[in-house]
């Protein structure tokens, strides 16, 4: 009883102080979760049409009453496409190979960023000019020279004096790992950009802290800043992997002898029209025309596609661990 | 500056070895580019003021130098060219800034603590994905979504869609301005500035992520309220990255190949093989986006804070 009244006084005093952040703040909660819902919506919507069509039967596909529900619900389409695709064979290389690549290009960012970062030297600018360049230059537009170059590679005249001939770098993942290595992969450029600027913004005095304790610089760099720069490396890493994963330019130019996802998907509308071919239309049961009717296609498309996004979604949540955890690792700062 | 000269020694200063640290780090990077980008760059700047045939026999190109041929057919000649450039560029404008501000506005709640914040994520994560490589292909597209999506159109018709009530109701009580009106026509995109902003955020995530709690802490014991620790700690922290996302916005609306002059540099280059013509685009379309993004760098970055 008196605990009401004092309540009462309190909120007298101070004008319901609490009760009105207390309704801001539920008024705010709500908002935001309305938000979210409606742009998570909007993000998923395309993608749960691609999935409850990746779970229809051919019937469920014609039939007009059946809209979002698969009735007849089948894993059918999941094991054609693994089938069509060789799904855990090219799974596995193109992990291997992606992964390889990308662990290559971040490192030769990472350094690239943090010497841009960090480090006065001459033609400074000239040289973020050209990462600058690489940005925008997109690769179709030197593709063709690229092809050359890689066909017949050569540097300055080296590889020639060692086994009389130019190499072949195209069909070979050397090819790829080596423009990788050397920071000139897959939007190389951008990751240089975002490392620099994420390193300027740190502050200094960690580093002359080190310093005056008798740190390297290379060491500084190892022990102290990339510790500190987890969250960003974590997202160019994370980009570095997706845009390798459903690259098609780079792995048509180096990687057309391997089995990859992306280049399994980009075919896969055309194994399914010889499939069909060889199942029905030699048999002579395949109705009017030769080829694979369109709506069977695009569901195969959309199950491909899916089972294509489900490992980076995979990726997405264990790389989201990391981080938060490398969050809680720096926590002193300044 | 970089060398001391002492007992008829040289050796390098702290200046010096910082200058040589630099370039070390920076070793991968000049050894990639000078080996790998410089030649096909020149070799493509060739191009512009050449007439290109493919040669069989040499497995290469032949060039013939004509001088600025090309560039005259790309700024006279060509009908659509001059056109197409300047609405590319037009509508780059517009959009840019409202992925920024959507993308810095999600991150921000982003990182905030609530349900199911992982999920969330991952789902903002996406679009990453689906606008990327070959996802960009399948997803535009999928003709069964689009006969889906044709019915439920066809079904609406007659029912007028929410933001058009309210621009009706708008333009009728004269509130209506032109800032209306890009307000209007950036909500009626929201899907495609959602798929656009996807890298954006997840840069702003990281950025906001390592500034300090103890900053904010700070502020709150002085007073601030949460929008001067916005416009005070969070901008200036994340300004370095506002400066990365604008130049990514900028580059990733010109180079998408749903892009006009793209599409028409490639079929272009591909279909027609006229290398010298459409090198000769891309090159004036390069140096229009390399100028946009140097005045907006250059704008931007008086701006930035860099915590130094």
């Amino acid at each position: 009883m008196s605990n009401d009244k004092k309540t009462k006084e309190w909120g007298n005093i101070s004008g319901s102080y609490y009760v009105k952040k207390n309704i801001w703040d539920i008024t705010f909660k709500i908002c935001r979760g309305i938000l979210l819902f409606g742009l998570c919506f909007l993000i998923l919507q395309p993608l749960l049409d691609k999935l409850s069509i990746s779970f229809m039967s051919w019937e469920d596909l014609y039939d007009g009453t059946v809209i979002s529900i698969p009735r007849n619900f089948t894993l059918a389409n999941y094991s054609q496409v693994s089938s069509l695709m060789n799904y855990w064979a090219s799974l596995f290389q193109t992990l291997l190979i992606v992964l390889g690549s990308s662990v290559l290009q971040i490192a030769a960012c990472t350094l690239a960023g943090y010497g841009f970062a960090r480090f006065k030297f001459p033609l400074k600018n000239f040289w973020f000019l050209c990462v600058m360049l690489i940005i925008i230059v997109p690769p179709q537009t030197i593709m063709s020279s690229l092809y050359l170059n890689f066909r017949f590679f050569d540097v300055f005249g080296i590889v020639r004096l060692i086994t009389g001939k130019p190499v072949n770098l195209l069909n070979n993942v050397l090819g790829l790992f080596l423009l990788s290595m050397t920071g000139m992969g897959l939007k190389s450029g951008l990751y240089i950009f975002m490392l620099r600027q994420y390193f300027r913004g740190m502050p200094k005095e960690l580093e002359e802290a080190a310093w005056v304790d008798g740190c390297g610089r290379f060491k500084t760099f190892i022990q102290i800043m990339l510790p500190d720069a987890m969250p960003m490396l974590t997202s160019c890493f994370l980009f570095s992997f997706v845009w390798q994963w459903t690259d098609s330019f780079y792995s048509t130019l180096f990687l057309s002898s391997y089995r990859m996802l992306s280049k399994g998907l980009g075919g896969l509308a055309e194994r399914y029209a010889q499939w069909y071919a060889q199942v029905y239309v030699a048999s002579g049961t395949g109705g009017v025309s030769n080829f694979a009717p369109v709506a069977q296609t695009q569901m195969m498309l959309a199950t491909g596609m899916l089972m294509c996004l489900i490992p980076l979604i995979l990726l997405y949540l264990v790389a989201q661990k990391a981080f938060v955890e490398s969050l809680s690792q720096t926590g002193i700062k300044m | 500056m970089y060398f001391i000269k002492k007992d008829n020694k040289i050796s390098l200063t702290i200046e010096g070895r910082n200058a040589v640290a630099g370039y070390l780090f920076l070793l991968p990077f000049l050894i990639g580019f000078l080996s790998f980008m410089l030649l096909p760059i020149v070799e493509s700047l060739r191009m512009v003021f050449s007439r290109v045939r493919i040669d069989i026999i040499k497995n290469g190109f032949d060039m013939e130098f004509i001088g600025l041929e090309n560039l005259v057919r790309v700024f006279m000649i060509d009908p659509e060219f001059n056109r197409m450039l300047t609405e590319e560029i037009w509508r780059m404008v517009l959009i840019v800034p409202a992925i920024i501000i959507f993308s810095l506005f999600v991150a921000l709640i982003l990182n905030q603590e609530f349900k199911a914040r992982g999920f969330v994520r991952a789902v903002f994560f996406l679009p990453v994905i689906l606008s990327s490589g070959i996802m960009i292909g399948l997803e535009t597209n999928n003709s069964l979504l689009n006969s889906m999506a044709e019915i439920i159109r066809e079904g609406n018709l007659l029912k007028a869609s929410i933001t058009k009530v309210l621009e009706d109701i708008l333009v009728s009580e004269g509130a209506a301005s032109d800032f209306m009106a890009y307000i209007f026509v950036i909500v009626n995109q929201i899907y495609d500035i959602a798929m656009a902003s996807g890298i954006q955020i997840i840069i702003f995530l990281s950025a906001l992520q390592t500034i300090p709690p103890s900053m904010f802490e700070a502020a709150e014991i002085e007073g601030a309220t949460g929008w001067e620790c916005f416009w005070k700690i969070t901008f200036p922290m994340v300004s370095p990255l506002i400066l990365v996302n604008v130049v990514y916005s900028v580059v990733d609306y010109f180079i998408r190949t749903d892009n006009l002059i793209m599409a028409k540099i490639n079929t272009a280059m591909i279909m027609r093989l006229e290398f010298g013509f459409s090198t000769a685009m891309a090159w004036v379309y390069f140096l229009a986006v390399m100028i946009i993004i140097g005045a907006s760098v250059g704008l931007i970055s008086k701006k930035v804070y860099y915590y130094e």
